[in-house]
């Protein structure tokens, strides 16, 4: 057993940690969330520069990384640092289905995202298919040697600045199945497709997508027909471990900022950390933190294992570090007081990236229903 | 015992809700009912559509122009307009400084400011709070020195809400600053207009605008804009503080939030069934359902009981916390049942348009809500300076 990171790793952590501290200032982070594309180009190709993306994919994917424990290794500290900027949509989500999907002409892709020069999207979730993977509606139709999609999708997360939506679609059967879902690159100037966009409330951008009659080429598909689903599921769990790892860090934030706050705020003439009742409070917080740090590490470490285990230990994590999350973001504003409810306190936007996590491949009820069939199975 | 309404009180239901039926504005009730932002105008709009019914301060005494209702007059009132997305009524100036001055003030104030209050002339905000004196309100440091006919005040005000719209200020001022904390604060009444105060706001987690502060340059304010007695004013303001938890318990809000829950979770599905039906998430609905049938009941054994004569002391304080914790937990549930439909920022630039909105109607502003109400548990006396309160009641004295 050894719990600590790679030598690599550990010099990834730091230098993303000296750069977002340096650089990923609380107002420096609100003028970007305040931007009209709501994410920093600038910052975005300097952390491309840093290797972040590149440590998200494997070396045969053109990375050097890729591991479960290079993805938390990254993620905890975007969360850390309450980093908007799409990470998880262009190079989770989007670079990773086109390296798993992809032919060779369409992994070339890949590369633009490692270099930072390329942005995608994941355009899958639909209005009433909520957190269930399997509930595609939209069409994928042949007509002749075209590909004509139609449908909406909801709460597209970076479709704006994507130059391509890796866009799921029906083949065959109905809205449920597993079977009969296929994958499609869709640039962002198609004919036929039609973004809404508007902000987020934890900040970044999303759309809502609309597609009548785009159509398409056959070469524009990623792998086989009707045949995506289990490369959603694997993508999934991916996203779900950067998620809980992202939450796990932006917790130590909140934690960490909430920690100096008793010590030096003065109420009854004394630092406000000198009372009981609030050294107790603060005292679960960090119990949960540790939970979910152990949470992280079991996912992390068992990404690779067959998609069972992998995928209990996904959903044991988000479901714990949700939970976990929710105490954290609600006591650290509490124990606060007024001052965590204004915006340009750090706090406050940390808070909404914990929470608002939760509303991202499954709530805390989603993923303890998931683990309940898998244990039960 | 008896839990039902009798003839009179249900009488009186049936009257409220004709008038709310009959009076509230819908656009006004919707906004309401979307968790939109109000403006000034409908607020007012909503004050004067009360007043002139006769409705609008429930609380004060009919000599000075109010409905005089009793406690469980005031509850069916409450519990009609939450139920029919009614505005809450602007409390700084009805409900908590009329009754101050109609207890403390002089009879010139009470003529002067009181019908002011009433029609709408005069909207009052609240300068209680300062950054160092939160929880611990009596460490304020705003100091007012007296000079001739004037006090000279300097200092700062924080969470000021609604300050931005506020004609008046009624302010706590330390007047004597070697006497112990308590016994050196004033009550005063400021002009906003007076040279030397600056307004600036507060931007909230969900990006609304609704608390300010408020800096005090060298403003004069005349002497006979003193409350009661100098050095007196910590026995007004807390007195104004147990008037603030009057209602505190929130019932009706919880009842309306609960509803707005089970129509979102009605309209929402997961794995191709009415997300109600989910027995996880009906579960947490039915907890916190079960929780606010007993707190309504709490309530109502306190409402009558003031009613009936009782003041309400240490119960308002259980109220409070209890109270904020159901609407805390309502907004929650609302925010899971908007799924990914939580996470759109209602802009601004969509409030009020007529761009569809994005995603069930109802969703749009659940998740900034969830993040609004944190305040609940932090405003008027944090939950943690109410279990101060109920332990130092109930435990004697001691520990």
């Amino acid at each position: 057993m050894n719990f600590e990171l790679t030598e690599e790793r550990q010099m990834l952590q730091d230098s993303l940690r000296r750069f977002l501290s340096d650089r990923y200032t609380t107002a420096t982070r609100n003028r970007i969330i305040d931007s009209d594309t709501g994410i920093s180009d600038e910052i975005w190709s300097q952390l491309a520069e840093l290797g972040v993306i590149g440590a998200l994919f494997t070396e045969e994917q053109g990375g050097f990384g890729g591991a479960g424990f290079d993805i938390t290794t990254v993620f905890e500290e975007l969360g850390r640092a309450g980093v908007v900027e799409p990470f998880l949509d262009t190079a989770i989500l989007g670079g990773g289905l086109i390296a798993a999907l992809g032919n060779d002409d369409q992994r070339e892709l890949v590369e633009q995202v490692i270099d930072g020069s390329l942005h995608l999207a994941f355009a899958h979730g639909e209005p009433s298919s909520r957190y269930d993977l399997n509930h595609v509606a939209a069409q994928a139709v042949q007509n002749g040697e075209e590909i004509v999609l139609n449908g909406h999708k909801a709460v597209v997360v970076n479709a704006e600045a994507a130059g391509y939506l890796i866009v799921s679609a029906r083949e065959s059967g109905a809205p449920g199945d597993e079977d009969g879902i296929s994958l499609f690159l869709v640039p962002t100037d198609s004919k036929g497709l039609t973004l809404r966009g508007y902000p987020m409330l934890a900040g970044g951008r999303a759309a809502e997508v609309t597609m009548e009659d785009v159509r398409l080429p056959q070469s524009a598909r990623l792998g086989q027909a009707g045949k995506a689903y289990p490369a959603l599921q694997e993508r999934a769990a991916v996203a779900s471990t950067a998620l809980a790892a992202e939450c796990l860090g932006a917790m130590e934030t909140a934690a960490s900022l909430t920690r100096d706050y008793l010590l030096t705020r003065q109420q009854f003439g004394r630092p406000i950390g000198t009372f009981q009742a609030l050294q107790h409070r603060m005292a679960d917080m960090l119990i949960e933190l540790e939970q979910a740090r152990s949470a992280v590490i079991n996912i992390a470490g068992h990404l690779s294992d067959d998609p069972k285990i992998r995928d209990l230990n996904v959903h044991a994590a988000r479901n714990l570090v949700s939970r976990a999350g929710r105490l954290v973001a609600e006591e650290s504003i509490q124990m606060h007081g007024g001052i965590a409810m204004t915006q340009e306190y750090e706090l406050a936007h940390i808070a909404k990236r914990i929470v608002m996590s939760d509303h991202r491949f499954g709530d805390t009820d989603h993923h303890l229903e998931r683990f309940i069939a898998l244990s039960a199975a | 015992m008896d839990l039902s309404f009798n003839a009179e009180e249900l009488a009186f239901r049936d009257e409220v809700r004709a008038f709310l039926k009959d009076k509230l504005p819908r656009e006004i009730s919707e906004k309401v009912r979307l968790g939109r932002d109000l403006t000034k105008q409908d607020m007012e709009t909503w004050h004067a559509l009360l007043n002139e019914r006769g409705w609008l301060a429930a609380n004060w005494p009919k000599s000075f122009g109010g409905a005089e209702w009793n406690a469980v007059q005031r509850h069916i009132f409450d519990e009609e307009c939450n139920r029919a997305n009614a505005p809450r009524i602007v409390p700084f100036g009805l409900s908590m400084l009329a009754p101050v001055l109609q207890k403390f003030g002089s009879k010139e104030q009470q003529d002067h400011y009181l019908p002011r209050i009433l029609d709408g002339t005069d909207w009052w905000c609240q300068g209680y709070s300062e950054p160092g004196a939160g929880s611990d309100l009596a460490s304020l440091k705003t100091r007012a020195v007296r000079d001739g006919d004037h006090y000279i005040v300097n200092g700062q005000k924080t969470w000021t809400t609604l300050g931005q719209h506020a004609d008046w200020i009624f302010c706590l001022v330390r007047t004597d600053p070697d006497a112990k904390q308590q016994e050196g604060i004033s009550f005063l009444l400021i002009d906003m207009k007076t040279p030397g105060i600056e307004v600036r706001p507060i931007i909230l987690l969900d990006g609304t605008h609704e608390v300010n502060e408020v800096w005090f340059t060298d403003v004069r304010v005349p002497v006979e804009n003193l409350v009661g007695e100098e050095n007196k004013g910590w026995t007004y303001a807390k007195y104004l503080l147990t008037h603030e938890r009057t209602g505190i318990a929130g019932v009706g809000a919880s009842w309306a939030g609960l509803s707005a829950v089970k129509r979102l979770a009605r309209a929402e599905l997961s794995g191709g069934r009415p997300l109600i039906e989910n027995p996880h998430f009906a579960a947490r609905v039915a907890q916190v359902e079960i929780d606010l049938m007993a707190m309504a009941t709490t309530n109502l054994r306190i409402v009558s009981g003031a009613a009936a004569g009782q003041a309400p002391g240490v119960e308002s304080s259980m109220l409070k916390v209890k109270g904020t914790i159901i609407r805390q937990e309502i907004n929650d549930l609302a925010r899971r049942a908007a799924g990914v439909y939580a996470m759109p920022f209602p802009s601004e630039a969509l409030e009020g348009s007529n761009e569809a909105p994005i995603g069930p109607e109802e969703a749009a502003a659940t998740a900034a809500d969830y993040f609004n109400n944190r305040k609940l548990s932090i405003f008027g006396g944090s939950n943690e300076i109410q279990r101060n309160i109920i332990a130092k009641v109930k435990m004697g004295g001691r520990g």
